[in-house]
């Protein structure tokens, strides 16, 4: 189950989006969230959506690993769903001659919040399929360099996320080796009340912990027998550069987002 | 290329009165090219070492030399681990990148080599240990032995006079071992590199040039492999092993029947059986 996580999986093909700058890859997520939070009625929702499909389109990622990313976040679509149809106040809807607790008011809000939450997770899967981790950091480091005059770690923040991502994986397959080696002998846990459970998860969590603190302390060597001595006079593997694919697609979503405000204010 | 002069190593303990020294006295010398095998039981002190050659670790007495470079000058280390590489037992813990040719990138980016010599370093670095096709995949879904190799790919990708194996093939089953053992002696021959190997099997000691066999801190043979596998009781002694070969010519000799000692491999043992029928 926990292996589900699909966050953060670079999926290595060639295609239009991997070949943009990180860079301006993040700046137009964060403007195309914007975007999606912005639309508000069936023509912009309906632009949104072709967006996001144009998206999935030249991202060349199979359309089946969007929606296994989505699956994660399936309990939050449906209990949200769920919870705007019978507690948003409006007209009740009548079903076979009763009324029930249901509004239609409430009705399309979910429809609209589902639909949000789903453009969402696929637009930023976009960006986590078709960009590796290190370029990725490598692009926020870029984007956050203004802030190393502030005397922030720019750099060092960047390495620290990209390190994190590395080792999901690995503490995964960790605790799942961990959890089976309890189970054998005996740990429980999966039954009794939710404290019980919250207990039992300490013999799995201790020798988790101790475990990444042995791998830090060894990863750390190894990184310094690489001469890895921190951000500065490092160079790169990929520079990253601002292209003429960037140019396009900057300008392609200028225009979409223009779109959605005028289409919003007129409609 | 690496010479130790009466070399000594405590770690700091709170209790001032026990010092153990888990080196005492270390005298070796690896000589440019030479595939040198350091063999010990566990403890012994060869992983305390080897980290000792590209001064990971500074000598509490005596000295260390790297092309000359004393590895207590602090100048210098940046310098030092450029020329020796290394390679440690658990492949998940010394792979930094989530992409293989990124990994292999990562010491070259740490030197400041230009991106178009990092590409064409990672490239030959690759293909070396037969890892190019899969430059594009993620570290985590490889084998142990395929992860082994991405990390040497690592270490040779600073272009190093010498690479350190500090017991590369201790957590990969015998597919993954025999890879390493592959990849580390193609290294040797055909890149002239010297190999120090950090280990305690025999069969891979077997292949080096030079066994040194350590106990307690202590160096206390340093010989070729043929002669040290030769003294099978001392290796026993040590709650060492020999290789299966080699034992099996020992006890025929014990039992009377005249088979030469110094046997290494299963063709040497067929040969000097064959001649007996």
């Amino acid at each position: 189950m926990l292996k589900d996580i699909t966050l953060g999986q670079y999926f290595p093909i060639e295609s239009p989006m991997h070949r943009m700058d990180p860079r301006s890859k993040i700046v137009l997520l964060i403007f195309m969230i914007v975007a999606i939070f912005i639309a508000d009625n069936p023509i912009t929702y309906a632009l949104v959506t072709v967006f996001t499909l144009l998206i999935i389109l030249l991202s060349k990622v199979p359309i089946m690993m969007y929606i296994k990313g989505l699956k994660p976040i399936l309990f939050v679509i449906i209990f949200t769903a769920v919870l705007n149809v019978f507690l948003t106040p409006g007209t009740k809807i009548d079903l076979w001659g009763y009324t029930t607790p249901m509004t239609w008011e409430g009705l399309i809000l979910a429809g609209k919040m589902a639909l949000r939450l789903i453009l969402l997770i696929i637009a930023s899967s976009a960006l986590t399929y078709t960009t590796s981790p290190i370029i990725l950091t490598d692009g926020i480091e870029k984007l956050l360099k203004p802030l190393s005059y502030l005397k922030v770690p720019t750099y060092e923040l960047a390495m620290m996320m990209s390190i994190a991502i590395r080792f999901i994986p690995t503490l995964i397959e960790e605790t799942e080796k961990i959890t089976k080696a309890q189970q054998a002998r005996g740990a429980d846990f999966d039954s009794g009340s939710i404290f019980k459970r919250i207990k039992a998860l300490a013999p799995m969590l201790v020798p988790l912990f101790v475990s990444a603190f042995r791998r830090a302390d060894e990863l750390a060597v190894a990184m310094e027998s690489r001469c890895y001595q921190g951000g500065e006079h490092r160079t790169r593997l990929r520079e990253i550069h601002f292209k003429g694919i960037d140019l396009i697609a900057v300008l392609v979503f200028v225009l979409f987002f223009a779109a959605i405000i005028v289409l919003g204010i007129l409609f | 290329m690496i010479k130790t002069e009466h070399l000594r190593y405590a770690y700091q303990t709170d209790t001032e009165e026990t010092i153990k020294f888990v080196l005492d006295d270390v005298n070796l010398t690896v000589n440019k090219g030479e595939f040198v095998a350091v063999l010990g039981h566990n403890g012994c002190g060869k992983s305390t070492l080897a980290k000792h050659f590209n001064g990971l670790l500074l000598p509490s007495g005596g000295m260390v030399y790297i092309n000359g470079m004393n590895t207590k000058q602090e100048d210098l280390y940046q310098e030092i681990r450029k020329n020796v590489g290394m390679v440690f037992q658990n492949p998940d813990n010394q792979i930094v990148a989530t992409v293989v040719e990124e990994d292999v990138a990562f010491a070259p980016e740490n030197l400041g080599v230009p991106s178009d010599e990092i590409r064409h370093r990672v490239d030959e670095a690759l293909k070396t240990v037969g890892m190019y096709e899969l430059r594009l995949h993620a570290p985590h879904l490889l084998s142990g032995g395929q992860k082994q190799r991405v990390a040497i790919a690592g270490a040779i990708a600073m272009e190093p006079e010498c690479i350190v194996f500090d017991e590369p093939t201790a957590m990969l089953d015998p597919k993954g071992r025999s890879e390493v053992i592959e990849t580390m002696l193609k290294l040797k021959n055909e890149k002239n590199m010297t190999v120090v190997l950090i280990t305690h099997y025999m069969e891979e000691a077997a292949r080096a040039d030079r066994v040194v066999v350590m106990d307690r801190g202590k160096i206390l043979r340093d010989d070729t492999p043929k002669n040290i596998f030769s003294e099978v009781k001392f290796l026993k002694g040590l709650g060492l092993d020999v290789p299966q070969v080699t034992e099996l010519c020992y006890l025929l000799a014990k039992a009377g029947i005249p088979v030469p000692q110094d046997v290494l491999t299963v063709e040497e043992c067929a040969d000097a059986l064959m001649q007996l029928l």
